[in-house]
């Protein structure tokens, strides 16, 4: 008996029973769809987070004020973290070797206001730099002036949103804003740059971060961003300025983050989220063989006749079990390419709906999943195939 | 060819043992044609259960060609009823979903025989019943008579030694079944060995010979032509637990 007979067999076999294969097939392939949507939308949450990262530049070093140790405790007791001043900031950028750029960064959000028309909006203050480290590109007018980072300017450069909503159809350039208190000349805006990291980056307006310091009252920055020359000197620019900064404060109270730590603990953390789903989506899958073990079962008790004529025409007790597994495992399989075709289809909806999501199942899950599928069925099809071969051929020719 | 010594079958019905076969001794010549008679649950089916192999006495010894088939495990069983044995029963057995070129293409699927060829031989034996242009249709599109045409050259497409017929004319109308019988006269008449169950005198008549079982015992034995006899000792319910003699006993 070769494979084609016994697949042939099979067939004709699950052919008689048309809505019953179709149902337990749908099983399977449902089980799949999901692992192949789930892991899909995994790994597009995986994918744009890495893309947000690599968009705000992949040689970045991140100082904050604090060290991650002591946050946590009661304000005043000592858990309040030293300054960040801008002295420390323009030290590290003369004094650390390997820094290419550096650009202060202190937050606030701040009501924005032309005429009639008010805006809350987060209000960053920063330098020139900031254009080249956070890849930014200016759509009209100019960045921030190349200036001392301790001299502030009136100046201000808009996000294109922001720019668009304060000014509908009008030149926003030499106009006079009012952010907060504070009246400010509109000297440039950004060109579209959307989310990064969070941080919707065209309904922003950028400052120079001594006025912006001043404006919320601050003494320490938000953040402190560097600009390694090169990738593979991200290590040492971190140590240096965690030790420059060491030594200007007396004791180690700063955090210094590479990009490439968060973005290895994101890439980790939103890996095994994706195998997770994959792996709950894959438990509707060992549903499904249950299903076909049960149809199985039928299947065997329904033809008993037939199984005791097969023993008394020769078939040996593999043959029986070959026919009767092969059918379990075309089910599943069948089940299988088309859950693959379901969940491809999916995630094009997916996609369609959520354009901004690169969701795609990673190449390993649409493998495990189609696998599976066959696994299932030779699985969960071995207890009715072994119960075919067990019958005792004059009571299953009886019907019994 | 046959060789049956002594064959003891007995099952076990709700906790009560039942004697199906109680020292059955019979010898079946090649070529030989054996009709065995007897009412329900004389043992008769039981008895062609063993001689196809496809029960174990639980004991006594049978010999098939030569050979001693009561040890064999499963697997030389089934190849010796897909090479050796061939059965045709009283309800066909034939696959419903299979045209009947299939269904007898189906002993050689499971002997491994290349797709080109079964079809060639399934037709050729079509043919030989006379049903080759039904090769295509399913059982449900065929008549009762054409059904067991269809499992009789099924039985045969392996060309076995030794054909089993369980009321083989059973379920089939007076035209049909003569037909049928015709057909397997004409292959015992070739040589094959046949052994028929049968309730209908009519079909143990056409018997060379003819044994009669009650209760698990070998009660008449005779040849086709002392039929009346045997019909006789059956209406009567003579000779129960009086086993005739057996063959080349003393």
């Amino acid at each position: 008996m070769t494979a084609g007979d016994v697949v042939g067999f099979a067939f004709r076999a699950l052919r008689g029973h048309r809505l019953r294969t179709a149902l337990s097939l749908l099983g399977v392939s449902i089980g799949v769809a999901a692992v192949i949507t789930l892991t899909a939308l995994g790994e597009g949450a995986r994918r744009y987070v890495l893309a947000q990262f690599a968009a705000v530049g992949s040689n970045m070093v991140v100082v904050l004020p604090g060290r991650a140790e002591t946050t946590g405790a009661m304000p005043g007791f000592g858990g309040t973290p030293r300054d960040l001043t801008l002295d420390d900031a323009l030290a590290v950028a003369r004094g650390v070797p390997g820094v290419d750029k550096a650009a202060p960064l202190v937050i606030g959000t701040e009501t924005v206001a032309f005429g009639a028309r008010r805006r809350q909006v987060a209000v960053a203050g920063s330098s020139h730099e900031m254009l080249e480290v956070r890849r930014l590109s200016v759509a009209r007018g100019r960045f921030l002036p190349e200036q001392p980072w301790d001299r502030g300017a009136p100046v201000v450069v808009l996000g294109s949103k922001l720019a668009a909503e304060l000014f509908p159809g009008a030149e926003p350039l030499g106009q006079v804003v009012r952010i907060g208190d504070w009246r400010m000349r509109v000297i440039g805006v950004t060109a579209p740059r959307g989310q990064q990291l969070g941080m919707d980056m065209d309904d922003v307006a950028i400052v120079p971060v001594a006025t912006a310091m001043q404006m919320f009252d601050r003494s320490s920055l938000f953040r402190l961003l560097l600009q390694a020359r090169s990738h593979h000197r991200l290590d040492t620019v971190k140590a240096a300025t965690l030790k420059l900064l060491s030594e200007r404060h007396g004791e180690e109270d700063v955090t210094v983050i590479t990009q490439d730590a968060v973005l290895s603990a994101f890439d980790s953390i939103l890996g095994a989220l994706t195998r997770a789903l994959g792996g709950l989506a894959a438990i509707s899958l060992a549903v499904a063989g249950v299903g076909i073990m049960n149809v199985m079962l039928v299947s065997v008790s329904e033809r008993t006749r037939e199984i005791g004529l097969l023993k008394a025409l020769g078939a040996g007790r593999r043959q029986v079990l070959a026919a009767f597994l092969a059918e379990a495992v075309l089910i599943s399989s069948a089940g299988g390419v088309l859950g693959l075709a379901l969940g491809f289809a999916a995630v094009q909806v997916l996609v369609a709906i959520f354009p901004a999501l690169p969701a795609s199942p990673p190449a390993w899950a649409v493998a495990a999943a189609f696998l599976m599928s066959v696994a299932v069925g030779a699985v969960f099809g071995v207890v009715p195939a072994r119960r075919a071969t067990r019958l005792d051929p004059v009571a299953a020719l009886g019907g019994r | 060819m046959i060789r049956l010594v002594d064959i003891c079958r007995t099952y076990d019905l709700g906790g009560n043992p039942v004697r199906a076969l109680v020292d059955v001794t019979e010898e079946i010549a090649s070529g030989e044609h054996l009709a065995i008679m007897g009412p329900s649950g004389s043992g008769k089916s039981t008895l062609l259960h063993v001689l196809g192999c496809l029960d174990r006495p639980d004991a006594g010894r049978y010999e098939l060609d030569g050979r001693d088939v009561s040890a064999l495990d499963d697997d030389a069983l089934s190849l010796l009823r897909r090479h050796t044995i061939g059965f045709v029963f009283q309800s066909f057995h034939l696959v419903p979903r299979l045209t009947a070129r299939e269904n007898v293409e189906l002993p050689m699927v499971f002997a491994g025989v290349p797709a080109a060829e079964r079809r060639e031989r399934a037709m050729a034996k079509l043919r030989a019943v006379g049903l080759e242009p039904r090769a295509s249709h399913r059982p449900d599109q065929l008549s009762g008579g054409e059904r067991q045409r269809v499992a009789l050259a099924r039985a045969t497409v392996l060309e076995p030694k030794l054909l089993l017929a369980d009321e083989p004319t059973g379920n089939l109308d007076g035209a049909s079944g003569r037909h049928v019988l015709e057909i397997l006269s004409r292959m015992n008449a070739d040589g094959l060995t046949l052994v028929v169950v049968t309730h209908d005198p009519a079909v143990a008549r056409r018997a060379r010979r003819l044994i009669v079982l009650r209760d698990g015992h070998v009660v008449f034995r005779g040849s086709g032509e002392q039929i009346h006899e045997a019909v006789e000792l059956l209406s009567t319910g003579d000779g129960e637990g009086d086993a005739a003699p057996a063959p080349g006993r003393p």
